[in-house]
């Protein structure tokens, strides 16, 4: 009797969880009014505009490493003439998204979550609710609809950048000739191909963002609470960031 | 009239408030004393549901209290003053205001509150990361009395200012409460407030109140005499 209960009320209380993750994400998503779409712009830029040197460097080096790796593996079976179509097909369906992705969990889940929490516990929330705002409206709403908005921006931008590290090492130290590089990157890549790793990214932005803002508003008192917090947003967001992919995989190339 | 019945709160293990009972009336001016720790602040934050009670109940006028609606009529002065800190001084104080006047006219209101709890226009587009916290102190209470509110919350308005200071904010809510009107409740460890503000005062201990009465009669209470020592209600 006792483990079937034991069992039975972790996964109640894991139900719970995601209901509870659930209705305070739709409220957040629910929240966007034509006022506050100053907020969205300047969280844009926090999100967006501020994660592009990170994604960039990380597409870039990423790239690079994958053409030098996919190139020596390659050669084994005689197919080092793949690397432009595979760096490319690597980079747009899983390594941009992927890799994008838990750079901005690290800058972003955390920064939204140490904010929000140090509101939390400084009773700013508290002043908002006195004040006659809906804390969710005023700061998750932005940042959600942020994240969704962005991230897929990155995910492209690092998309190109990472197919230039490989072109850079291809063309620079494999031997490959420079046009025919480029022109055998896009060769083979598929609409779909693009759409899949942008469509991730929307839903990485929302984990990312949905962490942060979760996290941080159920951060508890003083600066441990605070940093708590952000662990924990930091952490959920990486791994939520993994199992999505994943499955998000499994849906769109079944 | 925001009465409470029988409010009950505990945190863990912590029982904090144990049966409160407490009414304050349309447009008068209760004080709440108490050590340090007791839950003067956890009574407040029950009042506005921003802490959820164990068992007991608010009511406001009768009612069960609607948030939206309180919160509409509502000024709070938070212990740690509260500032947004990405909003400058003036946009703080402003707060309410900006919701449904433009910034041309909500910034002249903002200056006039600041002025009234002695802080010059130079401070209004500060940060409050820059300023001192006596000074974040006033502008949290030049927000809360921003939008003319009927019902009022200071939580230590005066702690952490300088006596002369002090003295003035403890004039300037007096005078709010009066000319306006409104009701308020003030959390205070200083008497010259209480005298200086309060119609009635009550002195919570222990998690529940164990006296209430006029400010008038403060030297006649043994529970205030015990609370204050020697220093009682001269
Ligand atoms: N969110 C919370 N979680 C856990 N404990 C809390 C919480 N809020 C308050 N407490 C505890 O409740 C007790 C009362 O706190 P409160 O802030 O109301 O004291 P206070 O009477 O306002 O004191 P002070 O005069 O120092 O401001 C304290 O022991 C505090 O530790
Ligand atoms: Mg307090």
């Amino acid at each position: 009797m006792t483990p079937i209960r034991t069992v039975g009320r972790a996964a109640l209380r894991l139900t719970r969880g995601i209901g509870a993750v659930a209705i305070f994400a739709g409220r957040g998503l629910g929240g966007l009014r034509i006022h506050g779409l100053r907020a969205l712009a300047v969280q844009m830029l926090q999100i967006g505009w501020l994660s592009l040197p990170v994604v960039g460097l990380t597409a870039l080096f990423t790239g690079a490493a994958l053409a030098l790796q996919i190139h020596s593996g390659g050669e084994r079976f005689q197919a080092g003439d793949v690397v432009p179509a595979i760096v490319a097909i690597g980079m747009v369906r899983e390594l941009g998204p992927v890799l994008g992705g838990l750079m901005v969990a690290a800058r972003v889940a955390s920064s939204i979550a140490a904010e929000i929490g140090t509101m939390r516990v400084t009773e700013q929330i508290d002043a908002l609710v006195t004040l006659s705002t809906d804390p969710v409206r005023w700061l998750v709403t932005p940042r959600l609809w942020a994240a969704i908005l962005s991230l897929p921006v990155l995910v492209a931008v690092g998309d190109i950048i990472g197919i230039m590290g490989g072109w850079l090492v291809g063309a620079g130290s494999l031997g490959f000739n420079s046009a025919t590089y480029i022109a055998n990157s896009w060769a083979y890549l598929e609409f779909w191909d693009v759409a899949s790793g942008l469509i991730k990214g929307a839903v990485f932005g929302l984990i990312v963002a949905l962490s942060g803002c979760w996290f941080g508003m159920r951060s508890s008192r003083g600066a441990a609470g605070v940093g708590r917090a952000t662990t924990q947003a930091v952490v959920a967001a990486a791994v939520g960031i993994l199992a999505a992919n994943f499955a998000l995989t499994g849906l769109f190339f079944r | 009239m925001i009465a409470l019945h029988d409010l009950h709160k505990s945190f863990g293990p912590k029982r904090v408030l144990a049966g409160v009972n407490l009414q304050v009336g349309q447009g008068e001016s209760l004080c709440v004393i108490g050590q340090s720790g007791t839950g003067k602040s956890v009574l407040l934050k029950c009042i506005l549901g921003l802490v959820q009670p164990d068992r007991g109940q608010v009511t406001w006028n009768g009612r069960p209290i609607d948030r939206a609606g309180f919160m509409a009529g509502f000024g709070m002065l938070f212990q740690g003053a509260a500032l947004f800190d990405s909003l400058s001084v003036w946009q703080n104080v402003a707060f309410r205001l900006r919701q449904r006047m433009s910034d041309a006219k909500a910034r002249p209101i903002a200056l006039d509150k600041l002025a009234r709890v002695g802080l010059g226009p130079e401070t209004a587009d500060l940060m409050p990361a820059e300023l001192s916290g006596g000074m974040a102190k006033r502008v949290g209470l030049a927000r809360a009395i921003a939008d003319d509110p009927s019902v009022i919350f200071f939580d230590e308005p005066t702690t952490g200012l300088d006596p002369i200071r002090a003295r003035a904010i403890n004039t300037l809510i007096r005078d709010i409460v009066t000319q306006t009107g409104a009701t308020a409740i003030t959390i205070t460890h200083d008497m010259d407030s209480v005298r200086a503000i309060g119609d009635r005062v009550a002195l919570l201990q222990g998690g529940t109140i164990v006296h209430d009465g006029p400010v008038t009669r403060m030297a006649d209470a043994p529970a205030l005499a015990d609370f204050l020592g020697d220093g009682v209600a001269k």
